[in-house]
């Protein structure tokens, strides 16, 4: 898990395939919302796949990771099987939540994803926790928490990351940096802009990567991983994206021009990879149709799975607020 | 059994923790060299090393976080925090995340976390070190409340909250640190969610818990030479409430007294008093009373804070007024 990313063919189209996964589950939720199939808030990652798909090629199967309420991209990456994450929108018993979390509260404990948090900072102290027992148990893991440009205000990143640093604990901080706070730009909430800075005042080292290409991201954070692994304690990277949809669904985006809109789409990050296949030599000729019918059929098979599950019981309302009564 | 004070007795039951379990481990401001703001953790640093008891920065949402997120990692972390006003400030990660995980997780994960804080007032303190907010804490469900007044309670129900798979918090009323009473020598945990009746009694219930304790009692002495024979229920857990053990008492006395150190308004008082009311109107001779503290934050001035709190002599009267009129 640690050094440069490995292009082979396999590996190349492999994060070609994940990223059209996520850009395709993703505009099948957004048609699924507006038919009133989910509910609640819907926060898409459309736009940031190349963040989701190349830091989690440094996340190891013993490693935790925390993400936020716009975690769509990093369960998929993370191998939770779309069906379970389509159902949890649904709200159904088969979802990976089992209903009670919807899109913003993805868990799978199999794969170490402990959830989609919507209180923006919330999920640091988590996962600075998360590292803490992985050390106090001497556990060769590191904890990748994701967060976006908005959390550096809160208190909690701070206090997540001196104390991190203080007790060099092995946590991987992933600001994803889409410019907006929901509707308030970075310049407008934050005095220091460059995100990446905000490490200095703990002692702890950091980078920036281009958030729309996938190998650089990969690339960054394999570095960074390594650091982390290497028992230096936490890192901060802070990866530079978009988001092409509104914040959710109930945003008619007034805050931020068209045209800058505009500007990051012509560097779709699933476009700017597909563009350089060709001088990459051995994806020279890659199937896109294929891939694009494989995924279609992936995400048809998700809406089916949701649509078959069962709802949970009204009788069983109350469950899961305590550990159950064992006798 | 052992004569010790309640600091010494709670000391006991963290030090058995520590000795017994090598998942548990101490985190809080000033818990290790310092040997906690109420010597409680004297010594344990000495003899179990920084690892295991760890002094945090003044950053109570995230050292309260991390110990939710190294309960998910396989740890028994043990928090304290300074004094209840001060957990205001971690509340997020108790409200947001140590209440909700299991639940949003559809049941994938628990926090058994152990939080202990100072609450209380009666120390000229004034309005940031004095107040009692377990009552608001008790209104949380996913989470568990307890409150020892005994010595014996202090060391039983810690035992109880670390065989707990759920986040218990712990609320030592300050002025309790130095009673003493008599402790098993043994671990022997109290059982969470159950009352313990203090004294026996015929014409009046007196319910309470807590730091109230002792003047509940006092004021049932006083009763007992004017020939009012007052029974009296110590609570030992806000959440969960054993309402039972108070509705066994009162269809034997008729008449139900709440003391209760949190202001009246919303007061946990007010909970108890309307659970009697729905499970034992019908045996009431009397409407249930309360003796709550008065509606001001805490003033520092003696005579001033005295008049703010239940008192021994104001129970009493609540007692007597409540015989004059309905006797």
């Amino acid at each position: 898990m640690t050094g440069e990313p490995v292009l082979d063919r396999a590996h190349g189209l492999d994060l070609l395939r994940q990223m059209v996964l996520i850009r395709r589950f993703e505009e099948k939720a957004a048609e699924l919302y507006t038919v009133g199939k989910i509910r609640g808030f819907l926060h898409l990652y459309i736009g940031e796949e190349a963040v989701a798909v190349g830091t989690m090629q440094a996340v190891g199967p013993d490693d935790n990771i925390v993400a936020t309420y716009r975690e769509h991209g990093q369960a998929l990456a993370r191998g939770i099987p779309a069906g379970s994450l389509m159902a949890e929108m649904y709200g159904k018993a088969t979802g990976c939540s089992g209903g009670r979390g919807g899109s913003m509260h993805f868990f799978d404990v199999s794969r170490r994803f402990y959830g989609g948090h919507a209180i923006v900072g919330g999920g640091l102290p988590i996962a600075v926790g998360l590292a803490l027992a992985d050390k106090l148990r001497s556990r060769a893991a590191l904890t990748a928490c994701f967060f976006g440009d908005g959390a550096v205000g809160e208190g909690e990143f701070h206090e997540s990351l001196n104390l991190a640093a203080l007790w060099k604990l092995p946590v991987l901080f992933l600001c994803e940096n889409n410019l907006y706070a929901m509707g308030t730009g970075l310049s407008r909430h934050q005095s220091q802009t460059d995100i990446r800075r905000k490490a200095d005042a703990y002692a702890m080292p950091a980078d920036v990567v281009d958030g729309m290409d996938v190998l650089a991201v990969e690339a960054a954070t394999r570095r960074a991983a390594a650091s982390v692994r290497g028992g230096d304690g936490p890192f901060l990277l802070e990866l530079r994206t978009y988001r092409f949809r509104a914040h959710s669904m109930a945003d008619p985006e007034l805050y931020r021009a068209k045209q800058e809109v505009e500007e990051w789409k012509a560097r779709d990050p699933i476009a700017l990879y597909i563009a350089r296949l060709p001088e990459m030599g051995f994806l020279a000729d890659p199937d896109l149709a294929a891939i694009e019918s494989g995924v279609a059929a992936e995400v048809d098979e998700a809406v089916r799975f949701a649509e078959a599950g069962p709802w949970e019981l009204v009788e069983d309302l109350t469950r899961h607020v305590y550990a159950p009564v064992t006798s | 059994m052992t004569k010790m004070t309640y600091r010494d007795a709670i000391r006991e039951g963290l030090r058995e923790a520590l000795r017994s379990d090598p998942r548990v481990f101490l985190m809080g401001e000033d818990v290790g060299r310092y040997g906690g703001s109420f010597k409680v953790t004297y010594r344990l640093l000495e003899e179990f090393g920084p690892e295991r008891v760890r002094d945090t920065p003044l950053s109570e949402s995230t050292f309260l976080g991390a110990g939710i997120g190294a309960a998910l990692g396989g740890m028994r972390p043990i928090v304290e925090i300074m004094t209840v006003n001060f957990s205001l400030l971690a509340l997020d990660q108790i409200v947001n995340n140590a209440a909700t995980l299991r639940h949003m997780s559809g049941g994938q994960i628990g926090v058994p976390l152990i939080v202990r804080m100072a609450t209380g007032g009666g120390r000229q303190l004034a309005a940031q070190h004095s107040h009692s907010l377990e009552g608001w804490f008790a209104h949380i469900p996913g989470i568990k409340i307890v409150a020892p007044a005994t010595p014996a309670d202090a060391k039983g129900l810690l035992l109880a909250a670390l065989g707990d798979p759920d986040p218990v918090f712990i609320f030592e009323h300050a002025t309790l640190y130095g009673l003493e009473g008599e402790v098993e020598d043994e671990a022997v945990p109290s059982e969470i969610g159950k009352a313990a009746v203090r004294r026996t009694g015929e014409t009046v219930t007196l319910i309470t818990y807590g730091g109230s304790l002792g003047k509940t009692l006092q004021a049932a002495d006083q009763l007992a030479v004017e020939g009012i024979d007052a029974e009296v229920i110590d609570l030992r857990s806000l959440r969960p409430l054993d309402i039972s053990t108070v509705l066994a008492s009162v269809d034997k006395t008729h008449r139900a007294v709440i003391v209760d150190e949190g202001w009246r308004m919303c007061s946990f008082a007010a909970e108890v008093s309307a659970q009697i009311m729905e499970g034992g109107f019908y045996n009431l001779d009397a409407p249930v009373a309360r003796v709550c503290s008065a509606e001001v934050p805490m003033p520092y001035a003696k005579h001033m804070e005295d008049a703010a709190l239940p008192q021994a002599a104001t129970i009493a009267q609540a007692v007597r007024q409540m015989l004059g009129a309905h006797g």
